[in-house]
């Protein structure tokens, strides 16, 4: 088994503090978590608001240390400072907003900062952003200021500049939060292309059902606690279950299960509309 | 719309001098000013004269351009072509009215003192016309980094210019954001006084600096994510080299710098 991350009992607690500086009291972010993710993976983390995703996304390249448990990327203990560079070199990570991750004022130069603050000699940086904006359809772009891009293009470039790490998982951190439906698209098309042809295992946090379908597994997090764990379709098909966490199932999902409350036999899980107009033409 | 702003003054077109290492430039003005002071006699001005008109044929940059960059020392040249004009008493007496006394030689001077600062302020404009913000601040860090030896932090300081940079128009477009939310809801930054309209922009400053910080703290979150830790064992995608133009170029500045202080010795 090949498993390139490994979450054993993380707690992460942090400090309240009041007006004047005093602790008012420790809020539990992680509770309890255990974790193993597969190389090559496309792991999608789904949550409501404060269910500690963000939280746990962030300990697996070392930005949050955990307070108990430990978190492993590879053979490599997080905690261990010797390793930070590296463990942050093959776990990259996008983030939310696509204007504050962005450092350079030229693509090319952007996605260039990676490879660059890890010292590849400059003849082999100008090949890792040739490949990567390629890869990210962004090359038309590269010499222009990121400031004209659109927001799903800036996170294109947001990816190929953690592709140009050569990282062998990328995180997401809610990365279509703030794009519009046709960026959304944009970013999540890119990141399974990755996630297919470079083998490269993808983490992604979000809480928009229909990025999760593609996904070969799906977790639930509530409340600081890992509450469901499964392939899309298992964990759809208990649309009660998800809604008690306050999360939505994508439209067809949804779709289907109140024509099954209506009578109608449909099997559970279905996800795309396709599904649907299979399972619904059995009937006719 | 306000993201294609360009910031600094730079004049896109392609030239030698555009093609230029930035250190090359930076040295280059930098000998050009000090070649200006050096100057004495009708010759050595004529020579830096003829040396930056061709420099700026070559430059292709209009020369309406750098005289926009005169407006700003209009005043300082009055000045001193005024005190020199009154206060250099050489040579023959022209006109004297009571206590006020103007020389031949006043008037020569003022004359070179005149000439002496606008190819001052013209020579470092075409530097700035011709280098893009960010080249510039990558030819300061190169050029200053003898500098890391005195604990002055260069990769630090050239890291927050470019950062400044990228976010200067961000920055204004968020204010503008602001701005017409809180117009939206009454708020008035046109009328009254400049004591009411500076207490009309604190409502403006406070969300604006939140948000500032806000970014700062994500852009940090997300460099270091990305590996950054300083300028130690970084590379560059695009390491500053010198070409045989910039050879070249220094040596036409320091031909022009050894002609200027021959004519000084001679003269």
């Amino acid at each position: 088994m090949n498993k390139i991350i490994k979450i054993a009992k993380l707690i992460y607690e942090y400090t309240k503090y009041g007006e004047e500086g005093d602790v008012v009291g420790k809020t539990r972010a992680i509770d309890d978590v255990s974790l193993e993710i597969e190389k090559g993976d496309f792991v999608a983390i789904l949550g409501h608001n404060g269910s500690g995703k963000s939280t746990l996304a962030k300990h697996l390249n070392a930005i949050f240390l955990p307070t108990e448990g430990t978190v492993w990327l590879g053979e490599m203990d997080t905690k261990d400072t010797d390793h930070i560079w590296d463990i942050r070199q093959r776990a990259g990570m996008v983030f939310q907003n696509p204007d504050n991750q962005i450092i350079a004022n030229v693509v090319e130069e952007d996605v260039a900062f990676g490879p660059e603050n890890l010292g590849v000699p400059s003849m082999e940086i100008w090949e890792r952003v040739e490949k990567s904006l390629k890869a990210v359809g962004m090359t038309a772009y590269r010499r222009q200021s990121p400031n004209k891009l659109s927001g799903g293009q800036k996170q294109r470039v947001a990816i190929a500049g953690v592709v140009a790490m050569k990282p062998d998982c990328i995180i997401m951190d809610e990365p279509t939060a703030m794009l519009d439906p046709h960026g959304r698209a944009e970013v999540i098309e890119t990141v399974e292309e990755l996630n297919r042809t470079e083998g490269i295992t993808v983490v992604l946090i979000t809480h928009y059902m229909e990025e999760v379908i593609h996904a070969n597994r799906v977790i639930v997090m509530d409340d600081g606690k890992l509450v469901m764990d499964g392939t899309p379709r298992e964990i759809f098909s208990q649309v009660e279950k998800l809604k008690s966490y306050r999360l939505d199932v994508p439209q067809m999902t949804e779709l289907a299960y109140e024509l099954k409350k209506e009578g109608l036999p449909l099997r559970d899980g279905i996800l795309t509309v396709q599904e649907l107009v299979d399972e619904l033409c059995q009937y006719v | 719309m306000i993201r294609d702003i360009t910031l600094g003054q730079y004049y896109p077109i392609g030239s030698p001098i555009h093609r230029l290492d930035p250190r090359t430039k930076l040295a280059g003005t930098l000998i050009f000013i000090i070649a200006l002071f050096v100057a004495k006699g009708l010759w050595a001005y004529i020579i830096a004269t003829i040396f930056l008109g061709a420099v700026i044929r070559v430059s292709k940059v209009p020369l309406s351009y750098m005289v926009r960059g005169l407006k700003s020392i209009v005043i300082l040249l009055l000045f001193s072509v005024v005190f020199n004009i009154f206060f250099i008493r050489d040579g023959v007496v022209l006109v004297q009215i009571g206590f006020i006394t103007i020389t031949a030689g006043g008037l020569i001077q003022a004359a070179y003192m005149a000439v002496r600062l606008i190819y001052l302020i013209i020579g470092s404009t075409l530097m700035t016309l011709t280098t893009t913000p960010n080249d510039l601040t990558d030819g300061l860090e190169k050029s200053l980094g003898f500098m890391k030896k005195i604990h002055v932090p260069v990769h630090e300081i050239a890291m927050m210019m470019s950062i400044a940079l990228r976010f200067i128009p961000i920055l204004i477009e968020e204010t503008d954001k602001i701005m017409k939310a809180q117009m939206a809801r009454g708020a008035d930054f046109e009328s009254g006084n400049l004591i009411q309209k500076a207490k009309a922009m604190v409502p403006l400053l406070v969300p604006l600096f939140i948000s500032a910080f806000r970014r700062a703290s994500d852009l940090a979150m997300a460099m270091e994510a990305r590996c950054y830790h300083g300028g130690d064992g970084r590379t560059k995608m695009k390491p500053l080299r010198y070409q045989k133009n910039d050879k070249i170029a220094y040596g036409i500045l320091l031909f022009f710098l050894v002609l200027m202080i021959l004519l000084r010795l001679v003269g």
